[in-house]
């Protein structure tokens, strides 16, 4: 675990974060708010930009602040934090974004209890420099989004045949229409329990890839 | 009677067809964090039950008197420093990320001293999961539908607090019952030959994907009840239907055929 080690570079911190500590496939944290966003690829995309935004901005400033927050109160003074940053990114959504924002409202909220970000700032941010937290928050963000974009991308491509809401071209004729036309749409990749089945494949692959690089026998023992 | 039906449909709502864990993927964490065993499952499962209701029952309170825009304390507060006309528009719902965040952690708190005082052994079997209820999203969660049903709603369609009470409740008890029923699942899964890469929380997805699926029997159910109780009496769930803070709607509706990918991206 890279975690607790102090004076990581912020690029190593970051790298660290994106595939090795993934929070998704390797923690699986995080995933509360997000899997029900993921039907959509532009809601995703939203969502994993206030992620990346609430992570690192929050993880910057615990760094910032980390000599002056007494040890006894600090959970509450970084829940405070995220929540400042979460307000912010609700409050750009509402104006930007209007009418996705009366979709996503509740999980945008629900990023002030993501294990993702209290994660952090516990195990780095509390104890780094401001730069490699900030690197380290992003890292983790981004290793989030990506997850989830390859979720989300399955789940709209196959449930309603676009890809971010744009028509995808086969030929003559759309994806979309060629569903419609052979009721071909993939009902339940929509609905709640696609989510499950493909993030667990997700999961699956990623952790396959990962042990690949590994030895046999110890992929067998870090495994259960 | 017609509040009494509203009330059941809420409590069933919440508890089967709109299952916080596996329909609106909320408190997922402890879901697949905490189901290894039934025992402790159960005890997860009570601890969150009894906290959502205090929370949600708090941010009720708060909510209706201090946060929505023209909130009766708001606005007397407002008026011993400012001018009327101006206390009548304060809007305190930005904050109400904050203080309902604060409300979960403070009565997490509380629960947890109340419990050592007077419950020590109920205190002992909840063990570790009370103060990890803080930052169980499921909680945060109700308390967020709770207020969607107070700011910015016809006052006759508002919520008073007995609705919101049941709709935690049943969300709580909602939970128990998806993650013991997990629990019992993963017992007998640690019998089972699963491939390598898939043990874990993999093979916890996948199962709750299936255990998803069996809850999406339950749709629909509100509406056959409603009819039961009113016979042809235009639908109460229909508006609370549409007010659902979710992207995935309980009955799959083809997507509109248009070519637009703007009306597109934004149809739920």
């Amino acid at each position: 675990m890279a975690d607790g080690t102090n004076n990581l570079t912020p690029r190593k911190a970051m790298l660290v974060q994106l595939w090795d500590e993934n929070p998704i496939f390797r923690q699986v944290l995080g995933i509360c708010s997000s899997l029900a966003v993921t039907n959509r690829l532009f809601n995703t995309l939203l969502m994993c930009a206030g992620l990346a935004w609430a992570t690192s901005m929050s993880s910057l400033t615990a760094s910032l602040l980390r000599n002056w927050i007494p040890q006894r109160v600090r959970i509450m003074v970084s829940v405070l934090i995220i929540a400042v940053y979460v307000i912010v990114v609700d409050i750009a959504l509402r104006v930007f974004f209007a009418e996705i924002h009366k979709d996503i409202a509740a999980y945008v909220g629900l990023i002030v209890t993501n294990c993702i970000v209290l994660g952090r700032i516990e195990a780095f941010a509390s104890k780094n420099k401001p730069l490699a937290s900030l690197a380290d928050g992003l890292g983790a963000a981004l290793g989030y989004s990506f997850m989830l974009l390859a979720v989300a991308t399955v789940r709209e491509v196959l449930g309603f045949g676009t890809f971010c809401g744009l028509p995808i071209s086969l030929g003559s004729v759309t994806l979309k229409d060629w569903m419609a036309a052979h009721n071909a749409q993939w009902v339940i990749m929509v609905m709640p329990p696609g989510a499950f089945f493909v993030l667990a494949s997700m999961v699956w692959i990623a952790r396959a890839i990962a042990m690949r690089g590994q030895s046999a026998p110890e992929a067998k023992g870090g495994a259960a | 009677m017609e509040y009494l039906s509203q009330i059941v449909l809420i409590a069933i709502g919440a508890a089967l067809i709109n299952n916080f864990v596996l329909h609106y993927f909320v408190g997922i964490c402890p879901f697949i964090g905490v189901s290894r065993r039934v025992d402790m499952a159960f005890g997860m499962g009570a601890a969150v039950t009894f906290v959502i209701s205090i929370a949600a029952m708090l941010s009720w309170v708060l909510t209706y008197y201090v946060l929505q825009p023209g909130a009766p304390l708001a606005k007397w507060i407002a008026g011993l420093f400012l001018p009327a006309e101006i206390a009548a528009q304060v809007d305190l719902s930005v904050l109400t990320y904050i203080v309902y965040i604060f409300v979960i952690a403070s009565s997490v708190q509380f629960v947890e001293m109340y419990l050592r005082k007077f419950l020590p052994a109920l205190y002992k079997s909840f063990g570790v999961f009370l103060p990890l209820i803080t930052t169980n999203c499921a909680i945060l969660f109700a308390c967020l539908y709770v207020m969607k049903m107070v700011v910015g709603v016809e006052p006759a369609e508002q919520w008073g607090l007995v609705p919101s009470l049941t709709l935690a409740f049943f969300a709580g008890i909602g939970f128990t019952l998806a993650i013991v029923i997990m629990a019992g699942i993963r017992e007998e899964l640690d019998h089972c030959d699963v491939p390598a890469p898939l043990r874990g929380p993999g093979i916890t997805l996948i199962v709750s994907g299936i255990l998803a699926l069996a809850f999406l029997a339950f749709t629909g159910m509100d509406r056959k009840l409603e009819k039961m109780f009113k016979g042809d009496a235009p639908a109460v769930t229909a508006a609370q239907d549409a007010q659902v803070p979710t992207s995935a709607s309980p009955v799959w509706k083809p997507p509109a055929q248009t070519d637009s990918p703007d009306t597109d991206t934004q149809r739920q």
